[in-house]
């Protein structure tokens, strides 16, 4: 049996028998010799190693950017790997001399020409040390390909996730605004958008727009028909995630690897592995009996563009955003984010507040647990041998409910959370209404209603426990009472006594205490503005 | 001017150590860290590492051939831990392998018995124990007991500021090479090749000639790599030689985060003295300097804290005072700026307390005491061509300080849980070594027979741009197109003896080299010129030295009108006629001196000057804050490279800003690391860095000892970031004005709302604590 894996890199099809776990970065750089993909921090946060990843689409090819440090080779089986290298394609006829005439050819001009994202890049000095700098062009590079409609914040954020130490980012955000005129300017000059719809595949006619405007170079236009030509070996996919020389036994179930590949890279190096993440069945979202079922392989970036979960979830759904940097939300997935049982796992905290369900499955049959069962410890799970998470299911918040999603940590955005907090608080207003009437306007300072009614509270929290926390009693507390300061003060003591922050490189004790406090203010603010109105929370 | 080497970075071609190719059978090399802050090395056990698949050796100080020594200003520094280790990480053995992987796995199989010493993390707990790297020192101006009786206010207190990882992208590399004769060559990323080559010859116990250091370029260095590329250059030399093949050693991120030393964290005590006015009469400040294991840098650095105790000011009376305390915690080292940034950190912290005290706007403090020319600094040299005035009144002017003062009170009068605050920064650094020894450059300059330039020159290119300066340089000596020049590698085949590339000097040191051989060349150029249009005799020396023979735009004029003789023709000439096309030049700043028996002198060649806004916006709920905008004025003068010069100062300034906000470096109580990854250690991404970043630059003056009468740009607009500190100090004050917030930096979302809410801290503090620890 044909055990290797085979793919196009940059422009030529490539087939290797190193193992499957190997992560993608050590192929480039060993293997390859492919040295403009750096290694800056074989942990996914510094984006140094970026790499485009295509796959086969319906219309055309998607391309993900992607951390090639968390990337387990297997993950590259029948897709289309580009690194800053296959921006540049050697080959091209040198650019003639600029005067024709007599001296040495410019140190340069044998190269061939730099793609348009470079060339805004040169032009506004938007490079210093020059190692991070292939990390920001495929990264941007990757945005546009993947994104009909491209907007400046959007690209902000594609590029968000790439860390540079020498140039404060202003000559990198002017870069990129420059970019996105010269592709905005060429799509309306070639009479459209190109395709409509949200972010995805590239088709036909944009990516030759694409090729036109300098953004990627011409053989990109083959990479469709070359990408159907590897499919057959897509199949054997399966068995090259077993690969040369790994030993037999049971298999290492990896989804995005964004955190497996930080915590575990040698074993997995080494180790079978079964890759989730190419396993269709496991991601998407459907629709069932009221619920939303999710794939448990959907990934934060589907998740964030699932339009019907981004509207239940609105405004959690914007948070999502800050969570990871867009490489890896484009690996990271739903079910491993809580398989992962970090006590400040972002998602699981949501999801805890959604009242999620889980579905589990193995060879012995099925089940369905909620969330907040299945966290028994620290990193303890209620998940038996062989067993896999399937799906998530939530009931999407009704028209009468306010979810919320709180979080802070050393950095605004793409970080760790110290605490991190989400509430789910369905209310009755009208309550409010018939109070106002009976009060006749009295003067209270508020708009002379009453205070809202919690109907039903789900609160949970991460970084004040060894899990990501349900507060059962502090949501049994809320639930049936008016939304009054003294409500509120009585929760956030309640929620102190069902938590028991440990001190860490993420604060101390008291400080995680006092942010649990704080976010609970402030999503109690969110929710009751008026009722909460004048009051000083010092 | 488009920089030749941006293009290389953008097409991902530049190559850095670890991406070269290795030569065949290359080995690779990893230290054996010390698990202990401090301890006697009882037992080391390497048999069982040797047995492991892959490894072909493992070194320890017994394997060092001359002296296991590297300090580069006090000799206490091993290479290789011996009888005793000092700090979590420090190198005690080192294994080498076929690969890295190999290298790595068998760390473990090396055993070591410590028997645990008390180790010291703190400075002041270092101090009262006699725990020092040199005796303390002391710069004195004035009286200052004599001035504290004429004070209306005297604010005395403790300012803290944290250390800050250097973060360069390119983590620690070196790639060392045998040669014959027990030479060796080493590739190494160091902003200092003759550091790296003098310690290299001392722990193989050959002379300097036997040590080839090269340097292409560093991934960043930031001062992470004036003295701390060094261990593991020499560590992959000693493995060279011992084995006779070719040994690479890169760090990763976590070894180099966990071994390398940061900017120096400091406790500061301060006090003082002030008239009604805002007038400063007086001031004392003693820093205590956490100088880790062994002195490193620190002694050069306590130093520039001390030439910058007074900041942007003029202080009559001054006493400041610098203990440089010997820890259990990597040697902390340089790190843009040197010291300058905590000693200014103190004093606008001091003012900002004053100004409280007396009722004062800061600004209104800081406006009455800027220095004027002729003000006399602590160390005794006057102020000259001082431009921090001018730096100031431009900057509130142009971004309309008052305007923004008023948007500001009306947004924090409509905003309870939100407030904006605003604070200027100015600043005044002094530029040269302090060490006056160092401030020599030295170039090479060939042109070859088509016309073309190699230069070399000590500056060590690390993303500031110094390889484009020095082209521009070149260009302006040889009118000729930029794309003939080409600014070789730093090696001390070509340079030798270099002062590291650090002090914000390497292009006013290295570019006046630089420009002194090129002159030599072009005035035998001219005689060539002379002679070649005919001219030859008495006449045609009147000629050149009247000017009417030169070059513009790669042609040679005579009277200012074309000739025949292009550059390319001129220099074949210049070669027919066995005229040397070649110039080696030296360059060392003139008039600078310093005597340290009294403490006085004139050691900087010139000042850099400036002034930032900084307006921050903090969210009171939350202790999370945006940095709105960072808005400077800087003394720059006429700039070589724009884009360069621009991008230097918007890259320190985020960095300054880092420094005192996110960035947090902490270590346990057994002295080991616990900010030791990307994910722990946050620096600012593109969305923490300032939302407005605008850096305008003044026209200078004549700067005669800058390159081109430019201003050094590496180190200055770092301590614009003290701005936004005060800015962020401001809006919680603003929260809570009745509260005396103490100045202590980080300000991590930790720490702002751990301050912004003391009383609940303290009740929440004493709840019981969880009894298990995950």
């Amino acid at each position: 049996m044909d055990r290797s894996i085979r793919f196009l890199l940059n422009d030529q099809y490539v087939s290797t028998s190193l193992p499957a776990g190997l992560v993608t970065l050590d192929y480039l750089r060993q293997e390859r010799r492919l040295t403009g993909t750096r290694e800056g921090c074989r942990e996914g946060d510094c984006g140094a190693c970026a790499v485009l990843l295509g796959e086969s689409a319906v219309e055309g090819v998607l391309y993900r950017t992607v951390n090639s440090c968390l990337l387990p080779l297997g993950a590259v089986e029948g897709r289309h790997l580009v690194t800053i290298e296959g921006l540049n394609p050697r080959g091209a006829d040198p650019p003639a001399h600029p005067d024709g005439t007599e001296g040495p050819r410019p140190p340069g001009s044998a190269l061939p020409p730099l793609s348009a994202v470079q060339e805004c890049f040169l032009v506004e000095g938007a490079s210093q040390c020059g190692f991070c700098t292939p990390g920001f062009v495929i990264s941007l590079t990757g945005y546009l390909l993947r994104t009909p409609r491209a907007s400046l914040a959007g690209a902000l954020d594609a590029v968000a996730g790439n860390i540079c130490r020498c140039t404060g980012y202003a000559s990198i955000r002017r870069a990129v605004a420059r970019v996105l005129d010269h592709v905005q300017a060429g799509s309306v000059a070639s009479g459209g958008e190109g395709g409509a719809g949200g972010d995805g595949e590239i088709e036909a006619g944009r990516l030759a727009l694409l090729v036109e405007l300098g953004v990627v170079p011409r053989y990109f236009l083959e990479v469709p028909e070359r990408l159907r030509g590897l499919r057959e070996g897509e199949a054997a996919g399966q068995a090259a995630a077993g690969a040369a020389g790994a030993p037999a036994g049971p298999s290492i179930l990896v989804a995005g690897g964004t955190d497996l590949f930080v915590q575990r890279p040698e074993e997995l190096a080494r180790g079978a592995l079964r890759l989730l993440s190419r396993e269709r069945g496991l991601s998407g979202m459907r629709r069932e009996e009221g619920r939303l079922v999710i794939g448990a392989a959907t990934t934060m970036e589907e998740l964030q563009i699932l339009p019907e979960l981004a509207q239940s979830l609105a405004p959690a759904a914007a948070a999502l955003q800050w969570l990871a940097s867009s490489p890896i939300r484009q690996r990271a997935t739903v079910g491993g984010n809580l398989v992962n049982a970090s006590p400040i796992g972002d998602l699981s905290v949501l999801f805890l507040a959604l009242g999620a369900q889980m579905g589990l499955h193995s060879v012995r049959g099925s089940r369905e647990i909620p969330l907040e069962s299945f966290y028994r410890g620290y990193k303890q799970l209620d998940l038996a041998e062989g067993e896999l998470v399937e799906w998530i299911a939530i009931t999407p918040p009704g028209a009468d409910a306010v979810l919320s999603f709180e979080k802070v940590a050393r950095r605004k955005h793409l970080d760790i959370a110290s605490v991190n907090s989400a509430a789910c608080l369905r209310i009755d207003r009208t309550r409010g209404d018939r109070g106002a009437a009976s009060s006749g306007g009295s003067g209270s300072g508020r708009s002379g209603r009453g205070p809202g009614r919690i109907l039903e509270a789900r609160l949970a929290a991460g970084g004040v426990a060894p899990v990501p926390l349900f507060l059962a009693r502090t949501s049994a507390y809320l639930t049936g009472r008016e939304a009054t300061p003294d409500t509120v003060r009585a929760a956030l003591d309640a929620a102190q006594e069902e938590t028991a922050p440990i001190s860490d490189v993420r604060g101390s004790t008291a400080y995680k205490r006092l942010a649990l406090r704080q976010l609970l203010i402030a999503q109690f603010l969110g929710a009751f503005p008026e009722e909460l109105a004048g009051e000083d929370w010092r | 001017m488009k920089n030749l080497d941006v293009a290389l970075h953008l097409r991902g071609e530049t190559r850095f150590v670890d991406d070269l190719p290795e030569p065949e059978g290359t080995l690779h090399a990893v230290a054996v860290p010390s698990p202990a802050a401090h301890g006697r090395l009882k037992r080391l056990e390497i048999e069982g590492a040797l047995r492991l698949p892959g490894v072909r050796a493992v070194l320890t100080a017994g394997d060092i051939p001359g002296e296991n020594q590297i300090g580069t200003i006090l000799p206490d520094e091993p290479l290789l831990a011996e009888g005793e280790v000092d700090y979590v990480g420090q190198p005690v053995a080192l294994v080498v392998a076929e690969s890295a992987a190999a290298a790595r796995s068998a760390l473990a199989a090396v055993e070591l018995e410590i028997e645990e010493l008390p180790a010291v993390l703190d400075p002041r707990e270092a101090w009262k124990q006699g725990l020092l790297i040199v005796p303390p020192r002391t710069f004195e101006l004035g009286d200052v007991e004599g001035a504290w009786k004429q004070c209306d206010c005297v604010v005395e207190g403790t300012a803290e500021s944290g250390g800050q990882e250097h973060l360069y992208l390119e983590t620690q590399a070196a790639l060392a090479l045998p040669g014959e004769h027990g030479s060796v060559k080493v590739i190494s990323a160091t902003q200092s090749p003759t550091g790296v080559q003098r310690a290299i010859a001392r722990v193989l116990g050959v002379g300097m000639h036997d040590v080839q250091v090269e340097v292409e370029r560093l991934g960043g260095a930031f001062g992470g790599k004036e003295d701390q590329a060094t261990p593991w250059a020499a560590l992959a030399a000693l493995a060279a030689v011992r084995l006779g093949k070719a040994v690479k050693m890169v760090l990763r991120r976590q070894e180099d985060m966990r071994s390398t030393g940061k900017r120096h964290p400091y406790v500061s005590d301060y006090r003082i003295g002030l008239k009604r006015t805002g007038e400063i009469l007086a001031y004392e400040v003693t820093f205590y300097q956490n100088a880790g294991a062994s002195a490193d840098l620190s002694p050069s650095i306590l130093e520039r804290s001390l030439f910058h105790a007074t900041g942007s000011y003029y202080v009559p009376n001054v006493r400041a005072t610098g203990i440089s305390a010997r820890t259990n915690l990597p040697p902390n080292t340089a790190f843009r700026g040197f010291g300058g940034p905590q000693a200014m950190f103190v004093i606008e912290g001091a003012i900002a307390r004053a100004a409280r005290e007396l009722g004062l706007e800061p600004a209104e403090v800081q406006d009455k005491n800027l220095l004027r020319e002729g003000d006399t600094f602590p160390y005794g040299m006057p102020a000259a061509g001082c431009r921090a005035r001018a730096c100031w009144e431009e900057a509130t002017s142009r971004y309309d300080l008052a305007e923004k003062r008023r948007r500001i009170e009306e947004f924090n009068r409509t905003h309870p849980l939100h407030k904006k605050g605003l604070a200027l920064m100015p600043i005044c650094f002094g530029i040269s070594f302090t060490n006056t020894v160092l401030n020599q450059g030295g170039a090479l300059v060939h042109v070859y027979t088509d016309g073309s330039v190699g230069v070399s020159t000590g500056a060590v290119e690390m993303g500031q741009g110094v390889k484009a300066k020095i082209q521009a340089v070149v260009t302006r000596v040889f009118p000729i197109d930029p794309e003939l020049v080409r600014v070789n590698s730093t090696t001390t085949l070509t340079v030798a003896n270099t002062s590291p590339t650090a002090a914000s000097t390497g292009a006013d040191l290295n570019g006046k080299a630089a420009e002194l051989a090129c002159r030599s060349i072009l005035a035998r150029l001219l005689e060539v010129a002379s002679a070649e249009l005919g001219t030859a005799g008495r006449g045609a020396e009147a000629r050149v030295d009247g000017g009417s023979i030169e070059i513009a735009d790669g042609r040679v004029l005579c009277d200012r009108e074309p000739t025949e003789l292009s550059w390319q023709r001129l220099v074949a000439a210049a070669y027919a006629r066995r005229v040397s096309l070649s110039a080696q030049a030296h360059y060392a700043t003139p008039g600078i001196w310093f005597d340290k028996t009294r403490e006085k002198g004139e050691p900087f060649a010139y000042h850099v000057y400036g002034t930032a806004l900084s307006e921050v916006t903090l969210d009171c709920l939350r202790g999370t804050y945006d940095v709105d905008g960072v808005w400077a004025v800087h003394d720059l003068g006429p700039s070589l490279d724009l884009l360069v010069d621009r991008g230097q100062a918007e890259g320190a300034i985020v960095q300054g800003v880092g420094w005192l906000t996110m960035e947090e470096v902490l270590y346990r109580e057994d002295g080991s690391l616990a900010t030791r990854d990307l994910s722990t250690y946050k620096i600012p991404d593109l969305h923490a860095a300032p939302r407005e970043l605008e850096v305008r630059f003044m026209d200078g003056g004549p700067n005669p000892l800058g390159v081109f009468n430019s201003k050094a740009i590496g180190e200055p607009p770092f301590m614009y970031g003290i701005g936004t500190y005060s800015a962020l100090r401001a809006a919680m004050q603003a929260y809570r004005p009745e509260l005396d917030l103490p100045l202590a930096a980080p300000l991590t979302p930790e720490r702002v709302l751990s301050l912004l809410y003391p009383e609940r801290l303290r009740e929440l503090a004493s709840r019981p604590t969880a009894g298990t620890t995950p």
